[in-house]
């Protein structure tokens, strides 16, 4: 190899594992025992325990943070697609006055730093009698993700060449149908990339997750994660296994749907 | 099966009229041609009549049944798309079966009917495959193919086959022929292609800036055009036009233009324009190398086989003229131009003089 292609790689190899040392390190740590956490000089190789996992579960209630997750991930999801799916359609194809407006005060609102719209938020939803349940996360979730949902789904749309909807029009559909039938099928890459950014966001999301949930019954992983720390301990293991947990599902799914995520995001990224 | 009466329609986009005011009829089972240059309109009314656009004034009926408040699904007309607009992630059965689909027919009828289009256009080899892997001329039949497999009461067929290649189109120009025998339903027929109209059509409708400028058989449209528009649309290589006044003398009428006077006979319709500006025009086949009164230099001769072009410098203009395959002039020699005068048009202002005995 020609020392400048080495050079090349040498410095991927670099970026990539910098990059990736955190999330090695605490797969490493989460693989530990008691004893090999603390132990110095440290060791390489963990023994493969899983003990932590069990207490993390048993002791630390890591499947109730889970379940909370899961939840208000996957509603959030849910909800911001089925609205931006709408949205962005009518923004994509209806002869609408101010488009750009509308485009633009969207991306505006997405940019708001969240401490600035903390207070609100809460005022609203102590009002409602929300906070501490799961729309009283929800919903945040959805107004702050609808930004990125409708921008990436209108670009999408903006592609798909009108008329196929016509087509399909003419062979018997309704709008309604044109939509689920032709339009969503073929912005597929698009739709998913778009439930992947939601979802991720939504799984990490920490403030409004503290600030909204008090209550442990609500309270989602990453919060739950940051709370295995209690006053007089730092139980390490534990919370490397619950970010193992936290994070390995996410890669998965990335990965196992790599092709489609990145054709949609530089689909968007070129056109849109 | 239905016929179709389109009355006063019109419409604009914004501050832009697209259709000036239109009314025609197409009689049930009929062939017609919307043709006219690009930019006419002739999508817009094909959009009108399948309902994807809406009209601002008018009506459109088919049979007797106004449709112009239907959706494009209660008004069961087929389109083929100028761009086929196939849909991508469907092979071409899924493609055929789609509007069936839609319609809840079951499953053996939507399978017969679809093998049966797939027969009559000859694809029944590639079924299976995605329209991303056909050549521009499948592509063109299986959208051929969606648009017949439901036997609606109306085609509407959006320049089909602008894309494809010459011969390709003179073939599936037969093909399309034989196709409107066998289903004998009602067509409309967009194209700015005059080869087209002319072999395809019963009854042109020739468009011009959102108007109709003239409607009839493509025989009509070439023996006796409405007005200079229609006579410089129709016809190839375009017809002469040569500006002159008529003057009449003793009873005859003369056409006389520079140094060349064209003797009309005794034609009493004529004397009343006597003194005007005119303008003649005469096709290029009516005008052949032989003792006449247009004289000039060759410029150009064209070889195309079956017939030689002649481009002829004269003192009124560049005259085109057509002589018979054997012709052996050359270019920069004399020639002499013989006019059959029964081909000749005149007119004025814009528009055709009603010649009575010229044709
Ligand atoms: N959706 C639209 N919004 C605004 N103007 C439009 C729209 N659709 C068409 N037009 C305008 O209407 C006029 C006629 O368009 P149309 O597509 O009907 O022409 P056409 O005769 O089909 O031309 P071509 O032969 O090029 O297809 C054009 O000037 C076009 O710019
Ligand atoms: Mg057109």
């Amino acid at each position: 190899m020609k020392p400048s292609k080495l050079l090349f790689y040498g410095i991927i190899f670099i970026i990539i594992f910098l990059s990736l040392l955190p999330f090695i390190w605490f797969v490493h740590t989460s693989l530990k025992t008691e004893g090999e956490v603390t132990a110095i000089p440290p060791k390489l190789v963990p023994s493969g325990s899983l003990n932590f996992y069990r207490s993390a579960i048993t002791d630390y209630n890591l499947l109730h943070y889970v379940r909370n997750s899961v939840i208000v991930a996957g509603a959030t999801t849910c909800v911001t697609l089925f609205i931006s799916v709408f949205a962005a359609y009518a923004l994509a194809r209806l002869r609408l006055k101010y488009k750009g407006l509308i485009m633009g005060s969207l991306l505006l609102v997405s940019m708001f730093p969240q401490i600035s719209i903390a207070g609100p938020v809460w005022k609203i939803l102590q009002a409602l009698g929300w906070l501490n349940s799961y729309q009283g996360l929800i919903i945040p979730y959805v107004t702050l993700t609808l930004p990125l949902g409708v921008w990436i789904l209108t670009s999408f749309f903006n592609e798909l060449p009108k008329e196929l909807e016509d087509a399909a029009r003419i062979d018997g559909c309704t709008r309604i149908q044109a939509l689920y039938k032709i339009v969503i099928p073929l912005a597929a890459p698009g739709v998913f990339t778009a439930a992947i950014l939601v979802f991720i966001y939504a799984w990490n999301e920490f403030f409004f997750a503290l600030l909204i949930m008090t209550q442990q019954k609500f309270q989602t992983l990453p919060i739950g994660i940051a709370l295995f720390q209690g006053q007089y301990t730092l139980p390490w293991g534990e919370i490397a296994a619950a970010s193992t947990v936290a994070t390995v599902p996410l890669v998965v799914v990335v990965f196992l749907f790599q092709k489609r995520i990145v054709s949609g995001l530089s689909a968007g990224a070129i056109k849109g | 099966m239905a016929g179709l009466t389109i009355k006063n329609l019109k419409k604009s986009f914004g501050t832009n009229t697209v259709i000036q005011d239109i009314s025609f009829d197409v009689s049930d089972g009929a062939f017609c041609i919307l043709l006219g240059p690009s930019g006419c309109g002739k999508t817009t009314i094909l959009r009108i009549i399948a309902g994807l656009e809406e009209h601002d004034e008018g009506e459109i009926f088919m049979g007797n049944k106004e449709v112009g408040n239907l959706s494009p699904k209660e008004r069961d007309v087929a389109m083929v798309f100028q761009s086929y607009a196939l849909y991508p992630h469907m092979n071409v059965y899924e493609n055929m079966a789609f509007s069936l689909k839609v319609r809840n027919l079951s499953k053996d009828e939507i399978d017969s009917k679809v093998r049966e289009a797939a027969r009559l256009l000859d694809i029944e080899d590639f079924l299976d495959r995605k329209p991303k892997k056909l050549s521009g001329g499948q592509r063109q039949r299986v959208a051929i193919g969606r648009a017949i497999v439901r036997s609606p009461q109306l085609f509407l067929f959006d320049e089909p086959l602008s894309n494809l290649d010459a011969r390709l189109r003179s073939t599936m120009r037969v093909e399309l022929a034989k196709l409107h025998q066998q289903l004998g339903t009602t067509i409309v027929y967009v194209t700015h292609d005059q080869i087209e109209a002319m072999t395809l059509g019963d009854k042109i409708i020739l468009l011009d800036k959102g108007i109709i400028q003239q409607v009839g058989t493509p025989q009509e449209l070439y023996e006796r055009p409405s007005n200079l528009f229609v006579a410089t649309f129709i016809g190839s290589p375009q017809i002469n036009l040569i500006e002159g006044s008529l003057l009449s003398n003793e009873g005859r009428m003369f056409f006389k233009s520079g140094g060349l006077t064209i003797d009309l006979g005794p034609r009493t319709v004529l004397e009343k324009y006597s003194g005007n500006t005119v303008i003649l025009g005469i096709r290029p086949e009516s005008l052949t190398p032989g003792n006449g009164p247009i004289v000039g230099s060759l410029e150009i001769i064209e070889h195309i086989g079956s017939e030689n072009i002649l481009y002829v410098a004269t003192d009124i203009g560049r005259i085109i003229a057509k002589a018979p395959p054997d012709f052996q002039g050359r270019a920069g020699e004399g020639i002499s131009l013989a006019l059959r005068t029964t081909d000749i048009h005149l007119f004025y202002k814009g528009i055709r003089i009603a010649v009575g005995v010229l044709s």
